[in-house]
């Protein structure tokens, strides 16, 4: 072999080297923050965590369960809003979205998926909470509804559009209308895949901080109605980490690992209901 | 025989057809058939209208609420450095300077690290590797933005202050850019949060493009007798260029954007330095911090400037992405000399 030959042999190996260097690299922070969620939140969970409401500053203890059951009602109701409408558009642009105006609908949804979700905020403030006068949760949960859809709708077509033609041609041909094909063969067989396009949507709304600052507001007593300002889990966290108290911090850190364990287990269930195709690969 | 039967299957066709109009019952199926057809068509197709109905309502209320502050400050409310809610005297330029900065800088670090991870990813990485790797790299997409800030404030800037800093301001400290005391809320801080919140969009995108590629690109260099390397350095990577850049774009969307990390780490303070170890603003961390406190109209006015402002830039860089991926993702570009 040449020296040369040898040259760049030895090159595709160290460049094969550096970019797993980088790829390990780019993967540590996520070590680092699991890590420290577990090390800094884990000792300040137990169960008065869960079932009580922040206690008034200065005081030691108090559990998080108003942001808990707060994120419940606040993503349930984005849910209520955003998953038909985002199914909705998506089965739009699986079924008949190859003219114009699938196109345009394609093209807003992908770029409305980058719009900083600060911008949905302030706007879901001046419809939904300027005009009514006061913070209220539902205003939180429309804005996160808002920031749903986009996501969903072109999930929701991806995974329409794997269903095989032939399915399709099959109901047809029985003399199935071509609704009824729509939702009771083809959407019906994309199920599992629709399911996970709406379980990482929950998961990344139930995250989400900023929409809800001048929507939700935030809450430190317990509230379940939902035309009054409510508190989440991600709201919680900002306030604390931002607060001067030790004993916030550590708060801040437990309802970081709890709502990260929301997160994963949301994400992970995600994967689970499309298994099969995972499995295939 | 063949011809036989295609006869017998014209014939048959024409038949139902010749009988189709004469038979009721045929008839009244194909009357409500076509009516449930029609209306669900029509309600797909007005669940798919809201989402630009959407797009042009959030375009025009920014625009409206910002007008006042738009029109008495003019273009100049964009290079104009002062802001003083007690003056009324509104300008963005900070807040602009420092988005685009902390973006430019996080981007700066997770292009090498994305980009890495993405060829690890698709090029090289034996299959055990693949998939584990790559669900680390999606998990770091899923950690809550408000998350990242906490980690950002209780373990980044500490990690800076002690290990990070000092050996930079040890090599670069007589630059501007490293100039002055670190305190620990800073450019650098946000950069690097951005840094790595933006590496999983950007490798995420970037190994759907080289997976776009085709097989026949990797195996004609590595016909002509190039190694791994070369085969991707000289005809994979060339080949997905534009929905690389397009990945990297999307990642600038994201950072341009992202507030809640950036609003705990950055600083928060209306300044203009070029050191990155100096607090700054951005525009999503005002409107954060300052929306509640808007009392008067003017304010308010000026706070959706900047919103309207940051909304166009992050429609501008995301369109232009998307058009960029499309290209190479869609096989827009086969042929082409792509870019």
């Amino acid at each position: 072999m040449s020296a040369r030959a040898i040259r760049r042999r030895a090159k595709s190996v160290v460049m094969t080297g550096v970019v797993a260097g980088l790829a390990l690299l780019a993967v540590l922070p996520l070590l680092f923050i699991f890590g420290d969620l577990i090390h800094k939140g884990a000792t300040s969970i137990d169960w008065n965590f869960f079932v009580k409401s922040p206690v008034p500053a200065g005081d030691t203890g108090g559990g998080v369960a108003n942001a808990i059951v707060g994120t419940g009602i606040i993503v349930g109701m984005a849910c209520l809003i955003g998953l038909p409408i985002g199914i909705g558009a998506g089965l739009f642009l699986a079924e008949y979205g190859n003219g114009r105006l699938g196109w345009l609908v394609r093209f807003v949804a992908d770029v409305m998926n980058g719009t900083p979700s600060i911008v949905i905020g302030i706007f879901a403030w001046t419809w939904l909470v300027r005009p009514v006068g006061h913070f209220s949760a539902m205003a939180g949960g429309a804005a996160l509804a808002m920031l749903m859809i986009p996501m969903l709708s072109r999930t929701t077509e991806e995974m329409v559009r794997l269903v095989p033609n032939s399915l399709r041609e099959a109901a047809l041909a029985l003399g199935y209308p071509r609704w009824r094909t729509s939702l009771a063969v083809v959407a019906r067989t994309a199920l599992a895949g629709i399911v996970t396009g709406a379980l990482v949507a929950v998961a990344r709304i139930a995250g989400e901080t900023a929409p809800l600052l001048f929507t939700a507001l935030g809450n430190l007593n317990f509230s379940t109605a939902v035309n009054h300002p409510m508190q989440t889990l991600s709201l919680q966290i900002y306030v604390y980490a931002t607060g001067p108290f030790d004993e916030w911090h550590r708060l801040a850190w437990a309802a970081a690992l709890v709502l990260m364990g929301f997160v994963l287990l949301v994400s992970l269930a995600a994967r689970w209901a499309t298994r099969s195709r995972y499995e295939t690969r | 025989m063949t011809t036989g039967t295609t006869d017998a299957h014209l014939k048959a066709k024409a038949a139902v057809h010749a009988a189709a109009p004469s038979t009721p019952a045929l008839v009244l199926q194909h009357g409500p058939r076509n009516a449930g057809d029609r209306v669900y068509r029509t309600i797909l197709t007005l669940l798919a209208l809201l989402l630009p109905l959407l797009l042009v309502a959030v375009a025009a209320q920014l625009t409206v609420t910002s007008w006042p502050a738009l029109k008495r400050f003019g273009p100049g409310f964009l290079w104009h450095s002062t802001w003083d809610p007690v003056a009324e005297v509104y300008g963005a330029a900070p807040m602009i300077f420092g988005t685009v900065v902390s973006s430019l800088l996080g981007l700066l670090i997770a292009v090498p690290l994305a980009l890495g991870a993405a060829i690890f990813l698709t090029e090289f990485a034996p299959r055990w590797v693949r998939q584990p790797l790559g669900f680390l790299v999606e998990l770091l997409a899923a950690v809550p933005s408000v998350v990242y800030g906490l980690w950002g404030v209780f373990v980044l800037i500490p990690f800076l202050r002690t290990v990070g800093v000092p050996p930079l301001k040890a090599l670069f400290g007589w630059t501007p850019f490293f100039k002055g005391v670190f305190y620990g809320n800073s450019m650098l801080a946000a950069g690097v949060i951005l840094a790595i919140m933006i590496v999983p969009y950007i490798a995420a995108v970037s190994r759907e493009v080289l997976l776009a590629v085709p097989t026949t690109q990797r195996e004609a260099a590595m016909g002509l007798g190039a190694t791994r390397w070369e085969a991707v350095w000289t005809a994979v990577l060339p080949y997905g260029r534009s929905g690389i850049i397009g990945a990297v774009m999307l990642g600038l969307g994201r950072a341009l954007g992202e507030t809640m990390a950036v609003t705990l780490v950055i600083g928060n303070r209306h300044d203009l330095s070029a050191s990155v170890l100096q607090p700054a603003y951005t525009m999503a961390a005002a409107l954060a911090n300052e929306f509640t406190e808007a009392t008067t109209q003017m304010y308010l006015s000026a706070l959706f400037a900047v919103g309207l402002v940051l909304f166009v830039i992050t429609i501008a860089v995301n369109a232009l992405a998307r058009l960029l991926v499309w290209r190479v993702a869609r096989g827009a570009a086969v042929g082409s000399k792509a870019l």
